[in-house]
């Protein structure tokens, strides 16, 4: 033995003790406690979920766009089944026995107790007719949920869609469980939280024949469903409508924006697809069917496709000049069909000469702007070509280039404008200079931009100086105001005073006499200010760009407009353009037979589809 | 005379039959619990009571080869089983399946194993073999740091999985040291903390250190054995506190009253730091070490609370503590396990009778709630049989573990009794509402064969030691 052998008394005491407490407790809730007994009686309590409408969408006019229908899952608990007939079972919803069996197979494997789908979203009249023989068949219900249905075939990119939601959703986050939708993307993503509502939870109490006697504690542990909150976006769907149909015949993109708030009136990428073709049980089916499309229409050009902006990007030129002013507005330079140091050449295209800042605009001159950079990167307030360069770009990002902008989507790309240690990697420390990067004056090189980067920015030149990020939503109902993010002014480090003569040039662009670009894109009675632009591809033809805003004076839109492959900015997207301008500011197109004209247009310089997916356009 | 070389003579058949009793009563229970679900018979192998009979058939065959095993393996293999141990918990977190989120199985065919049960005897056995050692002292700090790193070395791995549960069962190895001479002023200690711990939870941290200062004030006037010195000091506290807090709000920079409180025992602390150093008054530097020991501890216990312990069991704990009042989540379990055994009332529905098991309304019905299917079919009657069942054993195996010559065996008979006493202690105390529900099973009752075969081993390496307990003598 040893001197600590007393010890095994505090361990005997312990025993003891436990033993005690445990004996005292167990004849008081067993014994003496008889409401345990009632609440055992009691017990067989069932939760049925109640699940909440989608809230719905409207677009900027109140019209509704995005609405529910019912659907019905019948649901099985295998633990409640009893024989039944099955013949009659397979009449009333349309399958074969086998088909039964398995479902109920995997019914039992994935629960006995839980409920699980046994067939997903039956129509209304196989669910009525089994309603109402429901008490032959227990251990089956019907659950009624609710599907997406559209009332156009347009604007899927920005709405989105609704699916099941996936194991990674499952175990991020206990709201869900397996079978319920969420938002996958776009619009139905983004404001998830506000669309799905709150599931409701009834609790009823069943006696041993599993009927339902009453609900359980009076209610008092229910949970009220709560319907989703409806949503206003910002676009309008006619110019929605008629945007997708314009560019029906043609692969690229439309983004319009209304300058004064940053509201999206109008988010094209062509091809598109129909929202309807991904909801409820044809979604996986449709979903393969798109991925396979050779045209990618699930790609959102708008904000992933990224583009060197052409001849667009000399209005940027031209501002930042002014702001460093390292260029006036009566700066002239003299161009002969193109630009020429030693053996370097960029060409340009016949025009008068020598031509002013507002000219050069309007005649879109690559020599002068090529001297604009000169001028730019050997300003003498800097050092070297690096910093002037770096600072240069600043003003670039002050205008949202290179970063996404920061609307709903979560698929928004970057876009590119490289940093000078880019080319000080290329061509080493302090040996290159404007000519080596000459191509960026005229918008090619490394530059990429988005349609909805090139949008904003010419929403910054129709605000004279600030954007507003671009948005989808504009209310959300139960809320005082969106996201603050939307609502504040993103000033551009470009003074106000130097927007003036782009603006001149860009009206001189449309309304100009000769030598401007797009004339093409002229509207009678609204003042058009636009710029044409050319993105050289290195895999085609070379791309169609055109922006504009209007009217020139109190801007109501801001558009960029991407036609792939279609060579000149002034031949297609200029009047596409002008039309959709005059779709919005007038609600009507009068020049129909500009619009049948440009749906012909068409060069056979698209890539071959394989199979036609698109439900594109309100034809008739 | 009792012989000395024939083993099974000198067996202590009272533990066995025990052992027995609790197998089988657990069988029946668990087969109660299915018996919705089956349609084979009981060796229907898809059911939980089909799969226990090969459990409890193969813990049979475990303990025979643990009898016929030579005793000194146990000792001399023991540091060579542990570091195996050590390999497998390492694998299984690598080639482990996940369970219900936790790393800690391996599965073979339709079974499958916890290794992090099997730590446990193995630990023990590691655990006794350093104890006794030669010229160990549990009262070097050096030897304690020793055997603190034999136990904590396996639950370290196992909360990687992560599994909580069995970590916390690790803390049972205390009561051993205790036994074998551990400071029981430490232990105190523990305890002081573990009130410090569910007062944290319970209260606001400003308060509790408001009470900790208070406390070590009147604990400092009666060490100093001066009224005037206590009055001083709490003058000074109070003084600087509120310069603290005007400033604070003058410049609103919105620190906390707790971190306010902090930056004033800074200064104060520092004080009579240095004033009890000078004036070698070593109690009262007692007090003030006291002090910003709980601080500390109150500190990182909110910090864990708050950062290490996942949602889920946050909230067990404080349904517990009853600060969280919640019928339909967290509390569920524990509510519907509370109903069912409440409603076997005095002497039960009979066996096989019981709704609120077979149902389905209490969770984890076979394995860790087993203590329910008995509470409603078998009564008042059945609960206390049970509990008395399982004081009587552990009183036994008091019994035995004093009997030893050998060191050694009594190490591991505590070691075994120490944890059988945590299981039972706190998967009972859960299931009716008096502890936070902590997914442990019932020794040799539960559902599972690794924790069967886990206390199947703690008891028969015990009994096989205990048999030879006349030629061990250290």
């Amino acid at each position: 033995m040893n001197q600590f052998s007393d010890r095994r008394y505090v361990f005997a005491t312990a025993i003891i003790l436990v033993a005690l407490v445990f004996i005292i407790r167990l004849f008081h809730i067993q014994v003496v406690d008889k409401s345990y007994e009632q609440y055992a009686l009691s017990n067989a309590q069932s939760v049925r979920v109640i699940y909440p409408a989608r809230g719905l969408i409207h677009d900027r006019t109140g019209k509704i766009i995005v609405y529910n229908k019912a659907a019905y899952d019948i649901m099985v608990t295998p633990r409640l089944l009893e024989p039944f007939d099955t013949t009659e079972m397979c009449r009333l919803l349309d399958i074969t026995r086998e088909d039964a069996k398995e479902r109920l197979r995997a019914a039992r494997s994935y629960s006995y107790r839980v409920p699980s789908v046994f067939i997903k979203q039956v129509s209304y009249e196989n669910a009525a007719l089994l309603q109402e023989k429901l008490f032959q068949f227990p251990g089956f219900y019907v659950q009624t949920r609710t599907l997406r249905e559209y009332t156009s075939p347009v604007a899927s990119h920005a709405l989105g869609y609704v699916g099941e939601v996936d194991q990674s959703v499952l175990d991020s986050d206990p709201y869900y469980q397996l079978g319920d939708y969420i938002g996958v993307s776009g619009i139905e993503k983004a404001y998830e939280s506000y669309l799905r509502g709150q599931k409701g939870k009834n609790i009823f109490l069943k006696d041993v024949h599993n009927q339902t006697i009453e609900s359980y504690q009076g209610g008092r542990l229910d949970v009220q469903v709560k319907v989703g909150n409806n949503l206003t976006t910002t676009l309008d769907m006619e110019l929605q409508e008629y945007g997708e149909k314009l560019m029906s015949p043609y692969v690229g993109s439309i983004v319009a924006l209304e300058p004064a708030t940053g509201e999206v009136l109008s988010l094209v990428s062509a091809p598109g697809y129909s929202p309807d073709l991904l909801v409820g049980r044809s979604l996986s089916s449709a979903f393969r069917v798109l991925v396979a499309d050779t045209l990618n229409p699930l790609f959102n050009r708008a904000l992933m496709a990224q583009y060197p902006p052409g001849s667009t990007f000399k209005t940027i030129m031209a501002l930042i000049g002014l702001q460093e002013k390292v260029i006036s507005v009566k700066t002239e330079h003299s161009c002969f069909y193109g630009f020429y140091v030693g053996n370097i050449h960029t060409a340009c295209h016949l025009h008068d000469t020598p031509l002013n800042l507002i000219e050069a605009i309007q005649n879109s001159c690559n020599t002068y702007f090529i001297n604009v950079l000169k001028s730019t990167l050997q300003d003498v307030k800097f050092p070297n070509t690096a910093e002037s360069y770096d600072n240069w770009r600043r003003h670039l990002l002050s205008m949202g280039f290179t970063q996404p902008l920061g609307i709903e989507l979560t698929n928004e790309l970057d876009g590119n404008v490289p940093e000078s240690s880019y080319y000080n990697r290329i061509y080493g420390e302090n040996h290159w200079n404007y000519l080596t990067i000459r191509s960026l004056a005229i918008g090619q090189g490394e530059l990429l931009i988005t349609p909805i980067q090139m949008a904003n920015m010419t929403a910054t030149i129709a605000n004279r100086g600030y954007y507003i990020t671009p948005h989808l939503v504009r209310d959300i109902e139960g809320e005082d105001q969106i996201d603050e993010a939307y609502l504040e002014r993103n000033y551009t480090t470009i003074d106000t005073s130097n927007y003036r003569p782009i603006v001149k040039g860009m009206d001189l662009v449309v309304n100009g006499g000769a030598g401007s670009t797009a004339r093409n894109a002229r509207i009678p009675e609204i003042r058009v200010c636009g710029k044409t632009g050319t993105a050289e591809n290195p895999h085609g033809n070379d791309h169609s760009i055109f922006i504009a805003f209007a009217p020139k004076e109190d801007p109501k839109i801001a558009i960029a407009v991407y036609v792939e492959n279609q060579g000149f900015g002034t031949t297609y997207a200029a009047p596409i353009a002008s039309l959709m301008i005059e779709k919005y500011l007038t609600r009507e197109v009068k020049r129909t037979w500009y619009e049948n004209w440009v749906m012909q247009l068409l060069q056979p310089v698209v890539p071959e589809r394989k199979k036609d997916t698109t439900a594109n356009g309100t034809e008739e | 005379m009792v012989q000395r070389n024939s083993i099974f003579a000198n067996l202590d058949l009272i533990s066995i039959l025990l052992w027995l009793v609790m197998m089988v009563f657990g069988w029946m229970n668990i087969y109660s619990a299915n018996i919705m679900e089956a349609d084979g018979g009981i060796f229907d192998l898809s059911q939980r009571f089909g799969k226990q009979l090969i459990w409890i058939g193969a813990s049979i065959v475990l303990a025979m080869l643990l009898l016929v095993l030579d005793v000194k393996f146990y000792i001399y293999f023991s540091y060579f089983l542990y570091l195996i141990l050590l390999g497998v918990l390492l694998g299984v977190l690598i080639f482990g399946k996940e369970i219900n989120g936790a790393k800690s199985w391996f599965v073979i065919g339709r079974f499958q194993l916890q290794p992090s049960e099997f730590a446990k005897p193995i630990t023990a056995l590691a655990l006794a073999n350093l104890l006794t050692s030669y010229n160990y002292n549990l009262r070097r700090f050096w030897h304690l740091v020793q055997a603190g790193a034999i136990i904590l070395a396996p639950p370290m791995l196992i909360i990687l999985q992560p599994d909580l549960g069995s970590v916390l069962i690790y803390s049972a190895f205390i009561l051993v040291l205790f036994r074998e001479g551990f400071s029981a002023n430490v232990m105190m200690m523990l305890a002081t903390l573990g009130l410090l711990f569910f007062t944290t939870l319970l209260l606001d941290k400003d308060l509790i250190l408001l009470i900790l200062v208070m406390v070590s004030l009147i604990m400092y006037m009666f060490v100093a054995r001066s009224f005037k010195k206590g009055v001083i000091n709490a003058l000074w506290i109070a003084g600087i506190f509120g310069l603290l807090y005007g400033i604070n709000y003058l410049l609103q920079t919105e620190f906390s009253l707790f971190m306010l409180g902090l930056a004033t025992l800074v200064p104060v602390s520092l004080v009579i730091a240095v004033k009890g150093f000078r004036m070698r008054e070593y109690v009262q530097l007692q007090v003030l070490a006291g002090l910003i020991i709980s601080v500390a501890f109150i500190i990182s216990v909110d910090f864990a609370m708050n950062n290490v312990l996942k949602p889920h069991q946050q909230h067990r704990i404080y349904v517990t503590l009853g600060l969280e009042d919640d019928p339909q989540g967290v509390g569920y379990n524990v509510n519907q396990s509370k109903i069912a055994i409440g409603s076997g009332g005095f002497s039960g529905k009979g066996y096989l009778n019981g709704t609120q098991t077979k149902l389905h309304f209490v969770p984890e019905q076979s394995t860790d709630f087993i203590f329910c299917t008995v509470g409603e079919e078998w009564g008042f009657l059945g609960t206390t049989f049970v509990i008395l069942l399982y004081a009587g054993f552990l009183l036994r195996m008091i019994f035995l573990a004093e009997r030893q010559r050998s060191s050694f065996s009594r190490i591991f008979g505590y070691s075994f009794i120490s944890i059988m006493l945590i299981h039972f202690m706190v998967n009972v105390g859960m299931t009716i509402g008096l502890l936070p529900v902590i997914g442990i099973p019932l020794p040799f009752f539960s559902y599972g064969g690794s924790s069967l075969w886990t206390f199947t081993m703690f008891l028969f390496i015990f009994l096989r030691l205990d048999a030879s307990r006349l030629e061990l003598l250290r």
